[in-house]
């Protein structure tokens, strides 16, 4: 049994107000009318034709821009009203649904009732005109849709046999049989299977299965995707973050327990939020693992103390929403299999969290390790709690400072190196030191050099003017036993670690 | 009896001698430290103690994160508080286990806190914040008792069972630095009374080291390869 709105992408388009009820409407996609209203039909605008030649035929044509998402909105009311009499719609596309024909017709005793319901319920609920065609396989029953009949069951290949090959919907393979001298269904039908095959193709072959009513794929039954985000407003603008704090709280186990409700678990989270001048704020929190309720709530929190007191937003919030991403379906936790997950890891993960809570989120760090040519970019640091992903892959990088790295990765610090003569050591393109540095101004400290190795060059992306970089490493060890590292870059020597 | 000793021998234990070590770091008792620091620690890091790491100089940094190195190998979490400049790769090459390492690199005036919370979750936490009042200093040294976690401050610390110092080190290296031998004393309370002193090698670099022990150490410094 199929439902089937005629004009769809019209009656969409009318739907979402682009276009008035009973005008001449035709929508285009890519310069050419894929469909047209009834009264657009009656001024000559069919299928295809361009834009211009449409508008010659009809001068009050109205032109709507074919908009797929806007025709698969419009249509969730049609198939909810569908459901509510019969379990198990299949959405072909826009416009069209089918539904296992065996349940309703029993329960309104006979096909024929059963369609004039469907039909008269779908009028009701969702104001769009239909019809209902029923025969024997998806492809059978939408051009019974059409011509709006019934078929009784063993009916369908004589029903098909009258129509004409163009019905396949492959305009190519028609076009070959109608040279052919096949013109109907019914002919193509009767060529035989194994012949079409070797000729035409399995394309053909399918077609030729369809012709002869012999439909058999199963219904692919529509699942409305559930609605997991939940949303609040609320009647006194929210401008203090306990308050917020607890909102959110709310929200959030409403929607942990709307996601364990359909079994699933989400990796990222959306919290947005509108304030009450319309301002529109919105942030992804990732995590690594899977949101708890409590996670939820803490992420909300933050966001929120972010915003309101931060931001400095003008205006209190009066809307909030927590909306689920990368939704997956929760198996369970699994325990790590070896030692890495156990009561150990849990009681440093809850340490963690409520550090967070009196810290915020980017106090406690987790390092992951990633690539780069300097001891400081071998580890990245992320928030606990983020994916884990670094910022540079780790791998071979050429060029790379050998170990022992620094202990103390200390803020660049502008340094002298001078040599016997109290000149400033150079290094030259041959990596040549201009002489062998003597002391290291380090502010007013001074202090001599016992001995030096490298240098080390580095060019790293010369293509990238803001990150591209060239330098010269040194590892200097000073007259007081410690040992410093030195980079050269742009004439200025500064220190960039200490062997601490 | 006779099988059980020849399989001692073969360095086969039974599964209840295996006691012991687990017990390292689930339980009680003590986390252990890397060999090197075996003759200045010959029990291990005891839980519950506080330990002070220390400085004449140079060599602090290294000798905490050699402290650290063992127990995060062997399933110990360590957090590391007020101590923005540390370099995790360093930490990375000596062996701790980045997984098990939790950083607050500035928990600015909540230090206390922020140290007292983390504490109670994790084996080993350290903390560098110079100034803090000795009332705050004992309340953490107990709730390290309690918690039977270890607690090791980068500052002098009046209630510390055990102090590491770094007394300065020498360095050496060819075409690069290779190794540092660091002096080290260890003094304390009780049974620590007795400071004891030895050289650690930080950072190690064992077949360098046993090069410098065949002797003749030359200079390569101004040794070039001709390209």
């Amino acid at each position: 049994m199929l439902l089937w709105c005629p004009d769809w992408p019209v009656v969409a388009a009318v739907h979402a107000g682009d276009a008035g009820v009973g005008d001449p409407v035709a929508v285009l996609h890519a310069n050419r009318v894929i469909a047209c209203s009834p009264a657009a039909r009656a001024h000559g605008v069919r299928r295809g034709l361009r834009k211009r030649e449409a508008q010659s035929r009809c001068p009050t044509l109205t032109v709507v821009v074919h908009d797929a998402a806007r025709d698969g909105a419009a249509f969730e009311p049609v198939v909810a009203a569908v459901e509510d009499l019969a379990a198990g719609v299949a959405v072909l596309r826009p416009g069209a649904c089918a539904v296992a024909a065996r349940g309703p017709a029993r329960y309104h005793r006979g096909e024929e009732q059963a369609a004039e319901r469907i039909v008269e319920h779908v009028a009701v609920d969702a104001g769009v005109e239909a019809q209902i065609g029923v025969a024997d396989g998806v492809f059978a029953a939408l051009l019974a849709a059409r011509a709006g009949r019934i078929i009784p069951p063993g009916g369908t290949a004589a029903f098909l046999a009258e129509l004409p090959v163009a019905e396949l919907d492959r305009p190519r393979l028609a076009d070959v049989l109608r040279r052919l001298g096949i013109r109907t269904l019914g002919a193509f039908a009767a060529l035989p299977a194994g012949d079409v095959l070797a000729r035409f193709g399995l394309d053909a072959a399918i077609a030729h299965r369809l012709a002869a009513g012999l439909d058999d794929r199963p219904l692919q039954v529509h699942r409305p995707p559930p609605d997991l985000a939940v949303r609040q407003e609320y009647e006194d603008p929210i401008d203090r973050v306990d308050v917020g704090a607890f909102a959110a709280r709310a929200l959030a186990v409403v929607m942990h327990e709307r996601l364990a409700g359909y079994g699933l678990a989400c990796t990222r989270l959306e919290i947005s939020a509108v304030t009450a001048d319309g301002q529109q704020l919105s942030r992804v929190w990732r995590h690594d693992g899977l949101l708890s309720a409590a996670a939820i709530a803490d992420r909300a929190r933050w966001q929120l103390d972010g915003w309101l007191t931060h931001r400095r937003l003008t205006a209190g919030i009066v809307a909030l929403q927590l909306a689920p991403q990368g939704v997956l379906q929760q198996a369970g936790l699994q325990p790590g299999l070896w030692g890495e997950a156990g009561p150990g890891k849990d009681r440093a993960h809850r340490a963690m969290h409520r550090v967070q809570g009196l810290l915020g989120p980017d106090a406690v760090l987790v390092a992951v390790p990633s690539g780069g040519r300097d001891p400081d970019r071998l580890v990245t640091l992320l928030p606990f709690g983020d994916e884990q992903t670094p910022k540079r892959p780790p791998g071979p990088w050429p060029g790379a400072l050998p170990a022992p790295y620094p202990a103390l990765n200390t803020p660049a610090q502008p340094v002298r190196l001078l040599d016997a003569a109290g000149q400033p050591v150079r290094v030259d393109a041959r990596l040549r030191l201009s002489a062998d540095p003597t002391h290291l101004h380090l502010g007013n400290q001074h202090v001599g050099v016992r001995e030096y190795y490298g240098p080390w060059p580095v060019v790293e992306r010369w293509w990238d003017p803001p990150a591209g970089r060239r330098a010269v490493r040194l590892q200097v060890v000073l007259d007081d036993g410690a040992a410093v590292l030195l980079q050269l870059a742009g004439g200025q020597w500064t220190m960039s670690g200490r062997f601490d | 009896m006779a099988i059980a000793a020849g399989l001692a021998e073969l360095g086969v234990r039974p599964a209840s001698a295996l006691a012991g070590d687990s017990a390292g770091h689930a339980g009680s008792g003590a986390l252990p430290v890397l060999s090197s620091l075996q003759e200045l620690l010959p029990g291990g890091l005891r839980r519950g103690a506080t330990v002070a790491v220390t400085a004449r100089g140079e060599g602090a940094t290294s000798l905490l994160l050699a402290l650290l190195a063992e127990p995060s190998r062997t399933g110990a979490w360590c957090a590391v508080t007020g101590m923005p400049a540390l370099s995790l790769a360093t930490a990375l090459s000596m062996g701790i286990v980045l997984e098990r390492l939790a950083l607050v690199p500035r928990p600015g005036p909540d230090t206390a806190a922020v140290a007292a919370t983390l504490l109670d979750g994790f084996d080993i936490v350290v903390v560098a914040a110079p100034g803090l009042a000795p009332g705050v200093c004992a309340q953490l040294s107990a709730r390290a008792r309690q918690g039977k976690a270890t607690l090791v401050t980068m500052t002098p610390w009046a209630g510390a069972s055990l102090t590491l110092t770094a007394e300065g080190g020498t360095w050496f290296g060819h075409r690069r630095l290779r190794c540092r031998r660091l002096t080290v004393t260890v003094g304390g309370r009780g049974g620590a009374a007795r400071p004891r002193r030895g050289e650690v090698w930080l950072p190690a670099d064992p077949d360098f080291q046993d090069t410098l022990a065949a002797g003749g150490r030359q200079d390569h410094r101004h040794l070039r390869a001709v390209r």
